[in-house]
């Protein structure tokens, strides 16, 4: 029984970047009929921004402070941030410890800039392509940002950690009243599970009670419809790229202290997400998260010694498996509407 | 000639001379030269640029004429390379039993994944294939590590029983062959003060492909080819005119699966290992870019395709920033550091970065590929009316 | 014994009644139309001839057999073929392979992987699709793409690929929605034409009145989801039924 609850946790953390990554690729698809193979790319650029974030409050000039020797008897040179010659080195210390968190302040931004650049930029050109067209650009983009990184960042992961106060784990077992140490769980596993529900209420609320949450709601059941209503959708359209953008993005950032940032994660996470969607019903947002949450917790069911020694690597494929046989069984996947990218 | 009309009978021996004289035409600058980097004529290039070739023809046959987009055709060609390891490390070093069992092996699995991915169309199937080649992928890596030697990938060794060709004696590790004559064979002419060199891996490979096209030339102009193409422009109407559309999609996806196979099977023919990083999904994106490149649904296109990715990628990838400082060195120095650092990404190992510039610069401006690039300026030239011209070359822009 | 015969057909989608007891029989070699007001079950009674949809009861039997729950590539190798409301044509192709699919089909059945034979070495089959674009005189276009021809003539082609199989029961939805006067009138004087010169027996789904009462021997007329009277078109014309389903609305 612990060991089950352990598991569900454990699949809670992968399934909160999927179901936020799956959110945007479905926001995307529903509004702008695009299918965007470089969202995983922007999930990545998220976590390097917290990397960013991290390095610019590092950021530091030398002192030679003739008061301290070094071990050679010389005035020994210190590094001082300039964040600390700013706001005193027991506030900077606080904030780099809180960096990660924090790099959410440049994430949006960027990330909304990001997703205005590419729409405006890109997208916009493919909307009347096929969708061949669109999967194969988007994928060049997802190269070429992929590669951006790689060569600045170099090909190794980058460790981001979390604040000090929710390093360490707690112990959900005891508060359960199972043994101590037999359900323990990172918090910052449990403050990313929390983020990710406030980040995936707060969409779902934002086209629910706004006028432009309805609208763009109104356009994903009938695109045409919308348009002939006079509405400019475009704009909205651009609006709900970036959003889809910042929310890939913060999803990113704050995965860092759980699996250090690299250049490859965004594909990596990609596949993954594209099958979330398809298994939750192209084009239905409860459907991508609650897809995102499933299948991140039967991902980590499937990694049980018990389960693996009962079919061999069948962590590596259960995603697939599933999706393979929700594609075949239920064509328009859990929570699909009928003719959604049909023939 | 070969039952082919007198276009495409050209086309084919047009191909067949420059592939066999390719040993000369690839080298025109004489050795030591400055201009020598960029000679594309030594035998482990050569032989890329014709499997790759074999690559992307198969995967034509499937998305320039069926529309059906597969992004994970490296998978079949991973499978055929570790196929082909395993014959030699059971039954004989010999290519011919390797190459024939990488085709079939190849050709069952395509069989099955096609058969489940071709349930579904348009984006769906594109995922379903992706999602079947990262699968293959991850497995070969965990679980299939008895059969594919994990991460270290599949290698010959001495204590493999090689039931045909009998224990080694030397100690060393056998060469593949074809009846004696070993792949890496090279025959050294001397002529014109430069000596030219002939592998015999690559004309294995080369005249593999030269079969291979002839037989996606047949493909092309028979009504095989035509339903393909078909299947591609109205499948509803196809549908209501009494047809399956699924028997013949399969089939494409069978035949593309096994071309990948072939070339898998060469790889390994030529250089005996196999690793799961052939199954990547940058290696299925790299043969989709090919045939688009050269031009989706064309004869030549993915030839041509495939052996500009390669010799670009060779070029590139040997370019580094001493190279980059010589070529400008005629700037002044504060320009030329400028020139070196605006460059320098895209080579060397930044040669990924200029593939996916590569890749978004073809779909946004020649979806046609370089052969409806040739055509445009051919048009532009000549002025000539179209009609008759275009018959030979259905519209060619890739469609779901 | 009509060629097509509908009998007891019934479907409901949700609370709707789309079609209720419709009973139908199509005699060999006629052109008979089916017409009636939007929403009247037209559309729906086509998707069950041409099995796209099952009904709930009753049966659709042609020429003696069952068509119900056939994929439509089956349906068409039964001898049915099937003109729709915006012409499908292979866009991509040329003119004259549009024609040389449906012979191929024809010949060979739902599929036959011949991959290796020449598509001009079958001299039979290049000379059933030539003939067949003499008749709807579109011979100088056979090298132009499909796609790049007009709507009238989009329409033609799409006749033409459907009668080169020479089918016994030839379906069309609305084969003039959508079309300039001109249009129209050629392509009446089009199935004229064929209805002179083939014994192929013609199903008319049909909105335009001139097109159908220029045409049709018979008149089936539906409201509501069932046939209301059938008889030929001059007696039509004057039945009070007729009328009262087509202004009803505005009596009542």
């Amino acid at each position: 029984m612990d060991g089950l609850i352990l598991q569900t946790l454990n699949g809670l953390d992968k399934g909160s970047a999927y179901a936020m990554i799956a959110l945007g690729l479905t926001l995307i698809f529903g509004t702008l009929g695009v299918v965007n193979f470089a969202h995983g790319a922007l999930f990545m650029i998220g976590a390097f921004c917290a990397v960013v974030m991290n390095g610019m409050m590092s950021l530091s000039y030398e002192t030679i402070d003739p008061a301290q020797l070094d071990f050679l008897g010389q005035p020994m040179k210190v590094e001082t941030t300039y964040l600390s010659s700013w706001v005193g080195p027991d506030l900077s210390a606080a904030l780099i410890d809180w960096s990660v968190p924090l790099s959410l302040l440049l994430t949006v931004p960027v990330m909304v800039l990001i997703g205005f650049v590419m729409e405006r930029g890109l997208i916009k050109h493919f909307y009347k392509r096929p969708h061949a067209d669109q999967i194969l650009v988007t994928f060049g983009l997802a190269i070429v940002l992929q590669e951006v990184i790689k060569a600045f960042f170099g090909a190794n992961p980058i460790q981001t950690p979390a604040p000090g106060m929710f390093e360490g784990s707690f112990d959900f077992g005891v508060l359960m009243g199972f043994d101590p140490n037999a359900i323990i769980y990172p918090y910052w596993r449990m403050v990313y599970f929390v983020f990710s529900l406030l980040v995936i209420g707060a969409v779902f609320a934002f086209l629910q009670f706004t006028t432009f949450g309805m609208v763009v709601r109104a356009g994903m059941a009938d695109r045409e419809t919308v348009g002939l209503l006079g509405i400019n959708i475009d704009r909205r359209f651009t609006f709900m790229f970036g959003l889809a953008a910042a929310v890939a993005g913060v999803a990113g950032a704050m995965y860092g202290p759980i699996n250090a940032p690299n250049y490859h994660m965004g594909m990596d996470f990609l596949v993954l997400s594209f099958v979330v969607v398809v298994v939750g019903g192209m084009g239905s947002l409860p459907g991508a998260v609650l897809a995102g949450f499933l299948l991140g917790i039967v991902e980590s069911f499937a990694s049980l010694n018990e389960v693996k020694m009962f079919i061999p690597g069948i962590d590596q494929i259960i995603i697939f498996v599933i999706a393979i046989v929700i594609l075949l069984t239920r064509p328009r996947g859990l929570m699909g509407r009928r003719g959604v990218m049909e023939e | 000639m070969f039952r082919l009309d007198r276009q495409d009978a050209g086309l084919l021996v047009f191909v067949a001379v420059i592939t066999l004289f390719a040993p000369i035409l690839l080298n025109p600058f004489a050795e030591g030269s400055a201009m020598a980097q960029f000679n594309a004529g030594y035998p482990d290039l050569m032989q890329r640029f014709v499997i790759f070739a074999i690559f992307a023809i198969g995967f034509n046959i499937l998305f320039g004429l069926t529309g059906y987009l597969s992004f994970g055709h490296a998978a079949f060609l991973g499978i055929g390379s570790y196929s082909a390891v395993w014959m030699f490390k059971l039954l004989s070093m010999n290519v011919i039993p390797a190459v024939l069992f990488s085709v079939i092996v190849a050709g069952v699995f395509s069989l099955v994944i096609g058969y489940v991915c071709l349930r579904r169309s348009g984006i769906y199937f594109s995922i379903l294939t992706l999602a079947f080649a990262q699968m293959s992928f991850s497995l070969a890596y965990s679980v299939l590590t008895p059969i594919t030697n994990g991460e270290t990938g599949l290698q010959l060794s001495l204590s493999d029983p090689r039931v045909l060709d009998g224990k080694t004696t030397t100690g060393a590790l056998p060469e593949t062959n074809l009846f004696g004559v070993a792949m890496n064979d090279t025959l050294s002419v001397e002529a014109l003060g430069r000596v030219w060199q002939f592998s015999a891996g690559y004309y294995f490979c080369a005249v593999l492909m030269l079969i291979a096209f002839y037989i996606s030339i047949r493909i092309f102009r028979s009504p095989f080819g035509m339903m393909l193409r078909a299947v591609k422009s109205n499948q509803q109407r196809m549908r209501f005119t009494g047809l399956n559309t699924r028997p013949y999609a399969l089939a494409a996806f069978v035949i593309s699966g096994m071309y990948a196979g072939l070339a898998g099977g060469l790889m390994a023919a030529m250089d005996p290992l196999a690793g799961a990083d052939r199954m990547q999904w940058t290696a299925s994106g790299e043969v989709v870019l090919m045939t688009i490149l050269g031009g989706a649904g064309t004869l030549l296109g993915p030839i041509l395709g495939s052996g500009f990715i390669k010799y670009f990628e060779n070029i590139f990838s040997k370019i580094n920033d001493t190279i980059l400082h010589q070529w400008f060195a005629f700037l002044p120095d504060g320009l030329e550091n400028f020139v070196v650092a605006v460059i320098y990404p895209f080579v060397g190992k930044g040669w990924l970065l200029t593939l996916g510039m590569l890749f978004m610069l073809v779909v946004i401006f020649l979806p046609g590929g370089l052969i409806e690039g040739a055509q445009r300026l051919r048009k532009l030239f000549a002025r000539t009316p179209t009609g008759a011209a275009d018959r030979r070359a259905p519209a060619s822009k890739p469609a779901e | 014994m009509g060629i097509l015969e509908v009998k007891d057909v019934s479907k409901r989608f949700g609370g709707l009644r789309a079609l209720s007891d419709v009973n139908l029989s199509i005699a060999e070699g006629a052109l008979h139309a089916i017409i009636g007001p939007n929403g009247a079950g037209k559309s729906t009674l086509l998707n069950v001839l041409v099995g796209k949809l099952l009904p709930d009861t009753g049966s659709v039997t042609f020429a003696g057999q069952s068509v119900l729950g056939r994929q439509p590539h089956q349906i068409n190798q039964m001898g049915i073929a099937r003109v729709f409301q915006t012409p499908e044509i292979f866009g991509a192709l040329t003119v004259l392979e549009n024609v040389l699919i449906p012979c191929f089909a024809k010949r060979d059945g739902a599929y036959r992987l011949h991959a290796l034979e020449a598509v001009r070495d079958e001299t039979a089959i290049n000379a059933q699709a030539e003939a067949m674009l003499v008749d709807v005189n579109m011979q100088d276009k056979r090298h132009m793409l499909a796609g790049s021809l007009s709507r009238g003539d989009k329409r033609r082609l799409e006749m033409a690929m459907c009668l080169v199989q020479e089918p016994r029961l030839l379906l069309l939805d609305e084969p003039t929605a959508g079309m300039a006067r001109a249009d129209t009138n050629n392509t009446i004087d089009l199935l004229k034409q064929i209805k002179a010169t083939r014994p192929v027996t013609m199903v008319i789904i049909e909105h335009d009145m001139h097109v159908v009462f220029s045409l049709a021997e018979r008149i089936t007329v539906m409201a509501q989801g069932t046939p209301l009277v059938e008889d030929i078109p001059a007696r039509i014309k004057g039945n009070p039924k007729v009328q009262e389903a087509y202004l009803g609305t505005a009596h009542a």
